[in-house]
């Protein structure tokens, strides 16, 4: 003769209540009432002032103005564009500059970054205090101020292209710029690459392998040999039966200017050079912290076990030193694309400058153009901190399993 | 006795002295041990020597030793005309000093900008220094006072009322926009498929707005009428100073406890007429200098002395909000601070430079400072309030929960138990923070303000200074002043890092 539990009451009212105004409840609700007023009584103003003002200049709003000729050139194109494309051509131009600036940058702020903490973590004396001097130094002084110091002072320093100075003779710097040899694709190509591709994913597969055989039956493979045959013996080979994949084209100096050749613009030198050692700079603190946030018991305890030190850092050291580095690092990488946008002082073509610089001045649809350049930096950072996510959730799912 | 010393277990004679051991310590001990230990160290310290030696020693002739120190024009700083090699042309910092610390900012009003600094120093000093009391009155006086005081001062200009006028103007703005939106509801009805239903709602707005209008008349009523006298900022600040301090006194508790704050605000309207009277602003204050003309050092310190000021208050107001229970409250909130943080300062900056005067009513211009000032406040708002977000999340529950249970309501608690631990625990960010912004006021001058980076830009075109060295001898000067402030910050910043963990210090 059991009774059932009695089911408590459903409580419909208070937990509609609790959705719609949180802990406060029905003050959480006339607040949100007064403030979703204030915000569309804002939205409201906005809306008819930029109307009236539009009007008032005689600009159509939409974007139908994308489809229209830009009219104007611009110095450094990743993809075929001239004067006659749209402004659609010229956004997609301006991000690709911006995104190239921003790989290089990443690339080379990481190189000096790390070399930069090795040096404050070094026991020499006279190497740890010239990283920190770096460190402080670059950190204290505006990112403007340091691409205008590279752009204006040194690049401008340097002599004309007739009197540039040559490297090994086949990459000259100048005022105007640096001169590499530019590669050009020969017969052998096509299978060259097609080699080369097959040797990554082949020694990609290779790894796999030899991790499941590590982990499921305790099976050591040496792979390196094969790796080693498969990136670099393979691709020789090909070079050997079909001939070379491609030749350079050496520039030389005519008249006063170099022909043949790539030319790499100097705002680009500059902008590269400053991202990159200030974000250096950054990146070396947080490499730093990353590696002191190690305890010193496990370099003992991986020595206890009897493993070598290489081993101890690889294997112990390493991993969790990038569990802290990495999440800072990333915000770093998108502070570099963020920052690559004051491009627009030294006027190197990126999204900036040419899209809400220059096109911008030249039609005048400062809502459209403005939303679209700011919303391309804000896909970018929310892809980037969606993956962040993903990353802090697989590490805490490691941890606690 | 005798037996005891010729036992077998004791030693006869003493044991030779050993050699010192190797020194460890001091400078020699440093140089053995932290330099020349081993074949790669010693590899290493050669490496390091060589690198300093490379950019140090050319850096000591540039600056000091080939420098030129007097002069009248380029001709000074020439190599064919020195003889020997031209380090910094410091004759052409001398002449572009001026300029590259008030802009154009006229030199007979330049009192002003020296006054204006000083009285920030004066402020500001006491404020960094944690043993001096009085804090909170300070604080006071630096974010609120001292603004004000600030803009009559650099911009001159003197007031037309006072909070009466103010009150006023606002809410017929206010209440005109209401009417506005009713007429264009109205409009839109006689095209609509609803055109019933919008009858009636744009007829309701109108009918409010109307309400409106008749409540505040007499408010409008008597700020025409006192606009009429001669005496009309007096009169306005004499009823602004009655009314506030009633409110102020029954707010306060009345006659039982009411006293303090009546006398604390009659001691601040006071200080406020002592102010109006001494600046003369009762009669057009000080003569007008338009923002254009501000520039170098004055610009940046504006900039980011405003940008401190108003992007606390922003910060903590979206802090609040991001951990607040109510849903749209947070949703507003989050979502405000992750656009901005996720949008280059540029950009901001281009979009209040170009976006937002399309906003605001036609016949309401806002200056390029101003504009500036906005795009940097909010971006920095978002900023400071992950900042502040970090010192509430760092509040154990307990706090609140026991002001909870003392009886305090949620602005008590909040104003009194958990915002003074949370921003004293962020310090540190948030002076990080500030270093941030006085370094990202540079990007100023991409927007066409002349602050220290864009006087010292526009000042390299000037032919009669133009040498291969102009433009070094322009950024080392800047880069020291950058470098001093920020530095200063960075160290301020550690040192009350320090002070807050000594406690876990053992």
């Amino acid at each position: 003769m059991s009774t059932e539990a009695r089911k408590p009451p459903a409580q419909i009212a208070l937990k509609i209540r609790r959705v719609l105004g949180g802990k406060t409840g029905w003050n959480g609700i006339a607040v949100q009432f007064a403030f979703a007023a204030i915000l569309g009584w804002i939205a409201y103003e906005i809306v008819s002032n930029a109307r009236a003002n539009l009007e008032n200049q005689h600009i159509a709003a939409g974007f139908g103005f994308l489809r229209n000729n830009a009219g104007f050139d611009v110095n450094q194109t990743l993809i075929s564009y001239t004067g006659s494309d749209t402004f659609l051509r010229v956004f997609v131009v301006g991000l690709l500059n911006t995104l190239i600036v921003s790989v290089v940058g990443i690339v080379f702020a990481t190189a000096i970054g790390f070399i930069v903490a090795l040096c404050r973590l070094s026991p020499n004396w006279l190497l740890s205090r010239i990283g920190e001097l770096y460190v402080e130094i670059i950190r204290n002084l505006p990112l403007l101020f340091q691409i205008l110091f590279w752009y204006l002072a040194v690049l401008a320093a340097l002599p004309n292209p007739r009197q540039s100075i040559s490297l090994l003779g086949i990459s000259f710097v100048s005022n105007r710029g640096l001169v590499v040899p530019r590669p050009i694709g020969e017969s052998g190509f096509e299978a060259f690459l097609a080699v080369f591709v097959f040797g990554i994913v082949a020694s990609l597969a290779l790894r796999f392998y030899a991790r499941r055989a590590l982990f499921e039956r305790g099976q050591m493979i040496r792979i390196w040999p094969y790796v080693l045959g498969l990136l670099f013996g393979l691709p020789l080979l090909t070079m050997l039966v079909f001939g070379p994949p491609f030749s350079f084209e050496l520039p030389q100096l005519k008249g006063f200017n170099f022909a043949g050749g790539s030319r790499i613009i100097p705002e680009f030198v500059a902008l590269a050079l400053a991202l990159s050692t200030y974000t250096a700079a950054f990146i070396a603190e947080i490499v730093r912290a990353g590696i002191l946030s190690v305890h010193s018991g496990q370099m003992e305890a991986g020595a206890s076990l009897g493993l070598s030190r290489g081993t101890t850092l690889r294997l112990i050291v390493v991993p969790q030193a990038m569990r802290v580095i990495v999440p800072p690092l990333t915000n770093q990488y998108l502070n570099l694309t963020k920052n690559s946008s004051l491009a627009v002082a030294i006027g190197y073509p990126d999204l900036v400058s040419v899209f809400a610089g220059t096109s911008l001045s030249q039609t005048g649809q400062a809502i459209e153009i403005i939303a679209m350049t700011m919303g391309v930096y804000l896909l970018i950072s929310l892809i980037t901190s969606a993956v962040m996510s993903i990353y802090g959730w697989r590490i805490s799912r490691s941890l606690g399993a | 006795m005798s037996d005891i010393t010729s036992s077998a277990f004791i030693r006869e004679d003493l044991v030779a002295e050993r050699p010192a051991p190797v020194k460890t310590t001091g400078f020699i001990g440093l140089v053995r041990t932290r330099l020349f230990n081993s074949p790669t160290n010693i590899l290493l310290t050669i490496v390091g020597a060589l690198l300093l030696w490379f950019t140090i020693i050319p850096s000591v002739r540039f600056l000091v030793v080939d420098a030129v120190w007097s002069g009248k024009d380029r001709t000074a700083c020439l190599a064919e005309n020195t003889g020997s090699a031209v380090g910094a042309c410091w004759p052409y910092i001398q002449a572009k000093l001026p300029q590259l610390i008030y802009g154009f900012y006229p030199e007979a009003e330049r009192w002003r900008v020296d006054l204006t600094l000083v009285l920030a120093v004066v402020l500001l000093l006491p404020l960094l220094i944690p043993r001096l009391p009085a804090k909170g009155f300070n604080a006071g006086l630096f974010f609120f006072a001292f603004p004000v005081v600030a803009f009559f001062l650099l911009h001159g200009g003197g007031l037309g009322g006072f909070g009466l006028s103010w009150t006023a103007g606002l809410l017929q703005l206010f209440d005109d926009s209401i009417i506005g939106a009713g007429q264009a509801v109205l409009s839109l009805s006689k095209s609509s498929p609803i055109g019933p239903l919008l009858w009636v709602v744009g007829n309701l707005i109108l009918l409010v707005g109307t309400a409106i209008y008749w409540l505040i008349y007499p408010l409008t009523w008597l700020r025409d009428q006192l606009q009429g006298t001669g005496q009309s900022v007096w009169t306005d600040f004499a009823i602004t100073a009655v009314v506030v301090t009633l409110i102020a006194f029954f707010l306060g508790g009345g006659v039982r406890a009411g006293w303090r704050a009546l006398a604390s605000s009659i001691a601040a309207f006071v200080a406020v007429a002592i102010i109006i009277k001494l600046m003369g602003l009762d009669h057009g204050g000080l003569p007008i200098v338009q923002t254009n003309l501000w520039g170098g050092l004055l610009v940046t310190l504006v900039v980011s002395v405003t940008g401190i000021v108003t992007s606390l208050p922003i910060g903590i107001a979206l802090a609040l909000g991001r951990r607040s229970t109510i849903p749209l409250i947070r949703i507003f909130s989050i979502a405000f601070i992750e656009f901005w943080r996720g949008v280059p300062l540029i950009t901001v900056l281009f979009f209040a430079t170009y976006m937002l005067p399309l906003f605001l009513p036609g016949n309401f211009t806002v200056d390029g400072l101003v504009r500036a000032l906005i795009g940097i406040s909010l971006f920095t708002g978002a900023y400071q309030a992950e900042n502040v977000r970090g010192g509430l999340a760092a509040i154990p529950r307990g706090q609140g929960e026991a002001a909870a249970a003392l009886g305090l309501s949620w602005w008590k608690m909040t104003s009194l138990i958990v915002l003074p631990q949370a921003l004293r625990h962020v310090i540190p960010n948030l002076v990080n923070s500030f270093i941030s912004l006085f370094k990202d006021t540079s990007l100023v001058s991409i927007v066409a303000l002349f602050d220290l980076l864009g006087s010292l830009r526009a000042s390299f075109s000037d032919p009669k200074w133009s040498t291969p060295s102009t433009a070094f001898t322009g950024f080392a000067f800047a880069g020291i002043i950058y470098f001093m402030f920020c530095f200063g910050m960075s160290r301020y910043s550690l040192f009350v890092e320090h002070r807050l963990n000594a406690h876990r210090r053992n």
